[in-house]
């Protein structure tokens, strides 16, 4: 098989990379008879409990409605819409970070203990919890939290959680194809390697390396 | 009353083969062609690429965004099975941090591993170090298989003359990434060489072969490719050697021992099937082990017969002895002369497109041998991680106005930040020489079974003095890079307190030598075919038989040792000494 050959039989002349089926099998699966004890009906390259854990962290619920709210009004504030794309809650940063600290438990104390304090917090400062607070009030909280370097002794807690925020957002984010589209990555797709452009060799002196 | 029983079948094979990896697969696929009934066993499920791959996946597609939760290497990587697997432990003693990657599948490990594919050279097979152990085949025996495996599976590289990292029959190499340029301009000024990646991908069509597509320039081997542009022991091997009509595989089977007769011949193994439980018994004229290093050395231990009351092979006492995985340390850092840098696909291949073999004369240093580095960085496809460095980043080099600012932050200007810093990270990673040492071993823990009430391997091993020698220079080379390159190091800086960033052994998962090969029966288990010494028709195709790994990665070695030890058996076969 040719390349063209092969990105035809992948279907990829169209770009439909969701639909890509068994690429080089021309005959109805030579395999089958020769292999015992394989379950060839199992969904394509999962392992059975992959696809239960999935569908039962999916039927789970963490976050209460409130925290919900909260992580959607921190997230938008982490990564807000601008002239180049839209944010964190356009590309459904909440139900990523439901799902992720469901399917990795270690973020799930750090993150309602650190949604709590946050609300503590403003309790304390403002009479009121984050998301009911002004939005000048709530900047002024995250601006003690968001630079680790130089924040206060007492606000160590809100850095340590906002820093965790602060990941599970940019993951959510630029995962999607808000986020990807943002970012600039142009792969994913089949193409021909040829070298740095030469524009680009040029503009970093790298033409003779 | 109880209903277990153990089911024998009338049938005997000409060879069955435990394990489907490189070692297994290459076996299975020279003797399947020779027309060699074979029958395969394979402790996993069934896994072919073309379906299973998730190649061209993108995160979204993941609920958890390629997160590592299920799979070691992500969501998206082919592998199953791990550093752990569920009801299968192993234990370690005397403090022994020994990291032991499984992959019970079709394919084995060969469905993550970094494709990178080097020929081990003339003084590692008889090195003059004063420390290391000779092989009982020298460069130019192997040669001639490392040349057919090259024809047959296929490999990227080009031909540099240097003794120690022979030449290959090679595919043309992809081009260097930028960041790849960076690091070659900066490596030469550190007086460290660089030269094109050798890794096993279809850069071009191979030669002869209509099975398998050219590589599209994705970069994700380690997901497994749907058109078989690289090397797996699935679409290279197993599944070409099941469509001879001589190779049955059957899958989930976990062998327990290789069974034996009265007077100390293999006549087949035992095995339980995963899938319901039961017993089995396979009955075969010659028997190949190719369940991994440690897993074949493990099988062999728990085969004790009253002709092998040590275990089988085990004359010697050496099996488990001579454990060594490669060394590993690296460091990571970003180049702040690429932020702002122009978007366009440089995805590439799944293997390196470059890396620096071992440049240097030991007579000036104080550690043997050596190890070579593998470089990555680049604009690469985000997944759960994603930016995770960046509030870091953003407080070591001036913002746009010119000013440094605080790291961390939020908002417009942190998104602005994302931008600025994606594709300037690097990373470096040295793989060494570790010594091949008898006190480094796995052996039988004696109170502990697996959930099949297979008995476990417990580790023990200890780096010495030259491998931590040998991760400080890798240090020490990594920061002059960096600093040539004026690119900012944001990796741990490692020193003496935890041995130079010296990984743990098995971390690099490139684990050998625990049935070695040798002419003398009393300090090796298998000779020179790999033929075990006490057992005529026994063999061990994985990285069990090497006596002392150099700095390459172990697959094209292993390749090529299964390829001859399957033409002996032919051979022997004809002759009908097996």
């Amino acid at each position: 098989m040719n390349r063209r050959e092969s990105l035809k039989a992948i279907g990829l002349t169209t770009l439909s990379t969701g639909l890509l089926l068994g690429a080089c099998k021309t005959d109805t699966d030579p395999t089958a008879k020769a292999v015992d004890n394989t379950s060839l009906e199992s969904t394509p390259g999962l392992q059975e409990f992959e696809v239960d854990r999935v569908k039962k962290l999916n039927s789970e619920q963490f976050f209460t409605p409130h925290e919900l709210l909260t992580i959607t009004v921190l997230a938008d504030i982490i990564i807000p819409k601008d002239e180049v794309s839209g944010s964190a809650s356009d590309a459904k940063v909440t139900d990523f970070i439901e799902f992720i600290v469901k399917d990795i438990p270690e973020h799930q104390v750090p993150m309602r203990g650190g949604l709590k304090w946050l609300d503590l917090q403003c309790l304390n400062r403002f009479n009121n919890s984050f998301t009911a607070s002004t939005e000048a009030q709530q900047l002024q909280l995250v601006n003690e939290i968001a630079y680790p370097l130089k924040a206060k002794a007492e606000m160590q807690q809100g850095v340590v959680f906002f820093n965790r925020m602060r990941s599970l957002t940019a993951s959510g984010f630029y995962t999607t194809k808000i986020g990807i589209q943002d970012i600039g990555y142009k792969g994913n797709a089949p193409g021909k390697w040829e070298g740095v452009p030469a524009d680009v060799l040029a503009q970093y002196n790298l033409q003779n390396i | 009353m109880s209903d277990l029983q153990i089911k024998k079948t009338a049938t005997t094979y000409d060879v069955v083969i435990v394990g489907s990896g490189a070692g297994g697969g290459m076996a299975g696929y020279v003797l399947a062609n020779a027309g060699i009934k074979v029958l395969m066993l394979e402790a996993g499920p069934f896994f072919d690429p073309a379906k299973d791959a998730k190649q061209l996946q993108w995160p979204w597609e993941s609920p958890r965004r390629g997160a590592s939760t299920t799979r070691p290497f992500g969501d998206f990587d082919a592998s199953y099975g791990g550093w752990e697997l569920e009801g299968e432990p192993y234990t370690t003693k005397d403090k022994t941090e020994f990291a032991w990657f499984r992959s019970r599948m079709l394919g084995g490990r060969t469905n993550h591993w970094g494709r990178i594919s080097l020929r081990m050279g003339p003084l590692d097979f008889k090195p003059k170090d004063g420390l290391t152990d000779d092989w009982p085949i020298t460069y130019d025996e192997l040669k001639p298989f490392y040349d057919k495996i090259d024809r047959l599976i296929g490999i990227y590289g080009t031909s540099e003359g240097i003794e120690s990292e022979p030449d290959g029959i090679f595919l043309p190499p992809p081009k260097p990434r930028l960041n790849e340029l960076f690091i070659k301009r900066a490596a030469a000024k550190a007086g460290v060489s660089v030269i094109a990646g050798r890794g096993s991908v279809l850069t071009e069509a191979l030669p002869g072969n209509k099975d398998r597509g050219a590589c599209f320039f994705c970069g994700q081997c380690g997901r497994g490719c749907k058109i078989y542009g690289d090397f797996s022991a699935s679409s290279c091997l197993v599944i070409p050697a099941i469509k001879t009509g001589n190779l049955k595989v059957i899958t989930n089977a976990m062998v327990r021992e290789v069974l034996t007769s009265n007077e100390g011949m293999a006549t087949g193994v035992s095995y339980v099937d995963k899938t319901d439980g039961q017993e089995y018994q396979i009955n075969a004229k010659t028997v190949i082990l190719g369940a991994s290093a440690c897993e074949s050395a493990r099988i062999l231990l728990n085969s004790k017969s009253k002709s092998h009351p040590g275990g089988l092979a085990n004359n010697s006492g050496l099996v488990g002895k001579y454990l060594h995985d490669s060394t590993g340390a690296s460091m990571g850092g970003f180049i702040p002369q690429l932020m702002d840098r122009k978007r366009y696909n440089e995805d590439g291949v799944g293997s390196v497109h470059i890396y620096s073999p071992w440049w240097l004369d030991n007579k000036n240093l104080d550690f043997p041998r050596g190890y070579h580095i593998e470089y990555g960085g680049g604009m690469h496809m985000p997944s759960y991680g994603f930016g995770g460095a960046v509030p870091t980043m953003n407080g070591l080099v001036p913002g746009r106005d010119g000013k440094m600012k605080d790291a961390g932050g939020f908002g417009a200007s942190l998104k602005d930040d994302y931008r600025r810093f994606y594709g300037t990270q690097v990373g470096m990673a040295g793989r060494g020489t570790a010594i091949a040492r008898k006190d480094n071993y796995c052996e039988i823990d004696p109170s502990v079974v697996d959930k099949y009430g297979i008995p476990v391997l417990r580790f023990h091993y200890k780096w010495s003095n030259e491998e931590v020698k040998q991760a400080k220079h890798m240090q020490e080379t990594f920061k002059s890079i960096m600093h040539e390159m004026g690119a900012v190091v944001t990796s741990k800086v490692h020193g003496p307190e935890n041995n130079y960033g010296l990984e743990a052994p098995g971390k690099i998962i490139h684990e050998v030598g625990t049935v070695r090969m040798g002419d003398n029966v009393k300090t090796s288990a298998l000779n020179k075919w790999c033929q075990a010494h006490d057992c005529k028709n026994l063999f061990v195709v994985d990285a069990a038989p090497f006596v002392q790994q150099g700095d390459k990665n172990a697959t094209w070695t292993i390749l090529a040792l299964s390829m001859r030890t399957a033409e002996y058996i032919i051979d022997q076969k004809k002759k009908q000494n097996i």
